[in-house]
């Protein structure tokens, strides 16, 4: 059963939406917000930035992070930078111009009011880090710098050296440890969401485990916030942190979150390529790299040469050939496809020939080697650490890694799930990037959502609720039900005793993914797909070892509880991929091509967000469909010719 | 090395069921070991054999494994993350170390970071003395034209070098005195540094110090470990700063 659902977009020109909306939602009563709990899930960009901000505002925050501290989570590990339109070079930029093209870079599938918002918050986001001591680069007079990044042909993006995510996320961490301080933000470590509990329909609390102690713990609050970052560790190997995972989503899921888009997932172009069978994660060169690298194969196939003994005329820059004003620039997905073309065609480069240079050998020329050490030095020292090259003398070895994952919880223009009560920020929803996300936009998004969004949509949400006589405490028996369904399941993982380790099953389940679900997909590719991560899902339940006791630190269980979720995500995956048979941005159906290999839509059956809806354990799910129309961005089939 | 895959390793690793648990060394051998691979990889290894055996895995904290969530720990052979200069042991290669070689892997040690189990300490001490003082009372909504102010490259560049610090407490580990000068004053440089930083420079200063005296931090004597072991070469000029920002709090308090 297919419905149609609605995204609650205002209506009106697009450039005003936002703010009539803003005067439109009803206002919390500054003496009630003391009143009103809500708990957050996740510390990274958006969690962290709703969290101050909502504190700010008078809201008592409950704050949980999984890591040992809310400044780890993984946005700290961005590199690049932070996109917005300040037009401050003066080369064309403008909010409708960031707008425009982050519709286009997402393939025409995320829905436009949303993004509008986006490009128009997008310079507070700036101003609020720089009043925070951010440390932006800065030029010679002391104004901030810009660069340009992957995709756009004006200069837009902010950053600190290679560390933008670090310094945005350590600004949004600061902030809320000034509300720590005050009293308002109650951090929660070493926690870890193991169930949504709703009460009458709407979202009202959370089960945690806590990983120190192994015991389970009941809150309560007037709404939940998920914003817990993507799912791209589904395939084992990702840039994503070792435990990022998909699991509080995949609660929210269970208990009636639609999930939409799970098929887009962004593999980037530059990451370091995989050493060995033992490798536990990738890394991610920033694509920055790609504004002074030059990416090139050998025009020979199997050529053993080094590098430099290649001339000139005998490498193929495959990316300035075909796309001539683009060039090294073309979007994520692009160059993505374009990279693993050349290492299918026999042209890879390295031992294990699955790899393709990225070159600074021209650049190092035109610009002197103190200039590239300047702006790259941290990238290149940390690659020559990993891989034990001098990427000053040696071209780079890249090779497209999963990163970044568009899809995500549904959520409406208020950015709230289909369950009331229960919003989602950041990575965890599927809003703004439609199925590619441009370079220096997921920043720019978890703090959209955090600093300038939520705190307007959840006080709307919130005035409706009566905080004096609607309070629910945890000794009400959904809490019970929540609880006990979490430990029965942890006591289950633990009891299976089988032989093989959950490393084992993630391995597995990452093969098939990369296989099946991965840059190049087909019908008979997902149907195979679908098929063996069901039979590996019930190997899992038969198989797995789990050592220890649910008493205490095991890192074997948190792991079997997070990879138990992703069997089942990733199923919803190839079967969200296999149903949407055009290709768009990062999805690239092979049956869906242009004659010259580029992604193409099927805009007359396809233009709509895929929301899926749980039915029940290995049942099929719904696949419910908001419709996308497009009245400011005319639909065109995209080119970086 | 003749074969890329035969390093075999003699480990002596610190277990501790729990805090209040008496802990030792207990000796592994663990081949197979690639040099390509990273020390933590190196660890997954030995933890798969374990579980594989049905023992119970080494605990250790780790996350992002590029170098920059600063949650892995780890004292190697006596230096905080391993014997590579401004490298995270996340980030520490194996072909750093030979065949045969023994390498002892404690955890962190100091009053303040209380052991949870084998390799895992508690440091939220570091997040207590943040919230202290390490920030701008700025709230969302406030911020002017971000171009409003101006900051000179020089001083962006310093700032952001003190910035740069991940809060590991690698620092608080390598130092005899278990001090956390270090972290304290990357944080305050990097707000002292800067104008926005310039209306609760000295409140900010006083209550993070008090703060780190409390939870039990010792003094600097000026060994300069933390710098020599800091993954992120955080320079103890910081400390000379924020001791400088101390003084002049002190005598321009208001009483």
């Amino acid at each position: 059963m297919s419905k149609k659902i609605d995204g609650n977009v205002p209506q009106g020109p697009i450039e005003e939406l936002w703010d009539k909306h803003r005067f439109k939602m009803k206002l919390v009563n500054p003496a009630n917000k003391r009143k009103f709990k809500i708990i957050i899930v996740g510390t990274g960009l958006a969690g962290a930035s709703a969290a101050s901000t909502l504190a700010e505002l008078g809201y008592e925050i409950d704050s949980f992070c999984i890591q040992d501290s809310p400044r780890r989570a993984h946005s700290i590990a961005a590199q690049g930078g932070i996109n917005a339109a300040k037009n401050y070079p003066n080369d064309g930029d403008s909010v409708w111009r960031l707008f425009y093209d982050t519709v286009k870079g997402g393939d025409y599938r995320a829905r436009e009011a949303n993004v509008y918002r986006l490009a128009q918050v997008a310079n507070n986001i700036i101003d609020q880090c720089a009043a925070q001591g951010v440390p932006f680069a800065r030029d010679y007079g002391g104004t901030l710098a810009n660069r340009s990044f992957g995709g756009a042909q004006v200069s837009r993006t902010f950053y600190a050296r290679g560390q933008t995510g670090q310094q945005l996320l350590l600004g949004a961490y600061s902030s809320m440890m000034k509300e720590v301080n005050k009293g308002k933000i109650k951090v929660h470590t070493r926690q870890e969401m193991v169930e949504l509990v709703l009460v009458d329909g709407k979202a009202r609390g959370i089960i945690t485990r806590n990983i120190i102690t192994g015991e389970f713990e009941k809150h309560s609050g007037d709404a939940v916030l998920l914003c817990t970052g993507g799912y791209g560790n589904v395939y084992f190997l990702s840039t994503n942190a070792m435990t990022s995972n998909s699991s509080a989503a995949w609660k929210a899921y269970k208990k009636g979150a639609y999930f939409a888009n799970p098929c887009y997932t962004q593999i980037h172009p530059t990451c370091i390529p995989v050493h060995g069978e033992n490798q536990s994660k990738l890394t991610l060169m920033s694509e920055s790299l790609r504004n002074d690298g030059r990416v090139w194969v050998p025009k020979a196939k199997a050529d053993e040469r080094k590098a430099a003994d290649i001339p000139d005329e005998e490498r193929d820059y495959y990316l300035e050939r075909k796309y001539p004003s683009f060039g090294n620039l073309v979007p994520r997905d692009v160059a993505s496809r374009n990279g693993k073309q050349a290492v299918d065609e026999g042209k890879g480069v390295g031992a294990t020939k699955v790899a393709v240079f990225l070159d600074f050998r021209d650049a190092i020329k035109r610009d002197g080697l103190d200039t590239i050490k300047e702006k790259y030095g941290n990238l290149f020292d940390m690659y020559n650490r990993i891989t034990d090259e001098d990427p000053y003398s040696v071209p780079m070895r890249i090779y497209p890694a999963v990163h970044y994952t568009m899809g995500g919880l549904w959520v409406d223009y208020h950015l709230q799930t289909s369950i009331p009560g229960c919003f989602c920020l950041g990575e965890a929803n599927f809003s703004d990037h439609g199925a590619n996300r441009l370079g220096a936009s997921a920043l720019m998004q978890g703090l959209a959502d955090g600093y300038f969004v939520i705190p307007y949509t959840l006080g709307n949400y919130l005035v409706t609720e009566k905080p004096d006589q609607n309070k629910i405490d945890t000794d009400h028996p959904e809490f019970e039900t929540s609880l006990k369904s979490a430990k029965d399941r942890f006591n289950k993982l633990l009891g299976i005793n089988g032989g093989r380790s959950v490393d084992s099953f993630h391995k597995e389940l990452g093969q098939y993914m990369w296989e099946y679900v991965g840059m190049a997909r087909n019908e008979a590719g997902l149907k195979t797909g679908i098929k063996k991560i069901a039979e590996l899902r019930a190997k899992f339940w038969k198989d797995v070892k789990v050592t220890g006791t649910n008493d205490g630190i095991n890192i074997e269980l948190e792991k079997a509880n997070r990879v138990a979720d992703f069997l089942e995500l990733g199923e919803l995956m190839a079967r969200d991929a296999l149903e949407r048979p055009e290709s768009c941005g990062g999805h690239f159906r092979e049956e869906s091509q242009t004659d010259e290999n580029e992604a193409l839509r099927q805009d007359d059956n396809f233009c709509h967000v895929a929301a899926w809806e749980y039915t029940g354990d290995n049942k099929e799910p719904n696949r419910n469909v908001e419709e996308l129309d497009f009245p400011n961005v005319p639909l065109t089939q995209r080119s970086y010719k | 090395m003749s074969d890329k895959n035969n390093m075999t390793l003699n480990l002596k690793i610190w277990r501790q069921e729990g805090a209040n648990v008496k802990g030792s060394i207990v000796d592994y051998r663990l081949e197979g070991v690639s040099p390509d691979m990273s020390f933590l990889e190196m660890l997954d290894l030995l933890n798969e054999n374990l579980i594989n055996q049905g023992q119970d895995p080494v605990a250790f904290d780790h996350d992002c494994r590029e170098g920059i969530c600063g949650m892995c720990s780890l004292m190697i052979n006596g230096q905080a993350h391993g014997p590579e200069r401004e490298t995270t042991t996340c980030q520490l290669h194996m072909r750093k170390f030979k065949d045969g070689d023994t390498i002892v892997i404690e955890p962190w040690r100091a009053k303040a970071f209380p052991l949870h189990k084998d390799l895992m300490v508690d440091r939220s001490a570091f997040d207590d003395i943040m919230s202290a003082g390490g920030y701008v009372n700025v709230s969302t909504g406030n911020a002017q034209d971000a171009n409003s102010i101006l900051i000179g490259k020089d001083k962006a560049e310093l700032a952001m070098d003190a910035a740069s610090c991940i809060g590991c407490a690698a620092c608080v580990a390598s130092c005899k005195n278990a001090s956390a000068m270090l972290f304290v004053s990357a944080k305050v440089s990097q707000l002292a540094l800067l104008p926005q930083g310039q209306e609760e420079a000295s409140t900010r200063v006083q209550n993070m110090v008090s703060k780190m005296d409390d939870l039990g931090f010792g003094n600097c004597t000026n060994e300069a470990e933390c710098e020599a072991q800091c993954p992120k070469g955080i320079k103890i000029s910081n400390i000379s700063r924020m001791n400088r920002e101390y003084l002049k709090a002190s005598v321009t308090a208001h009483h």
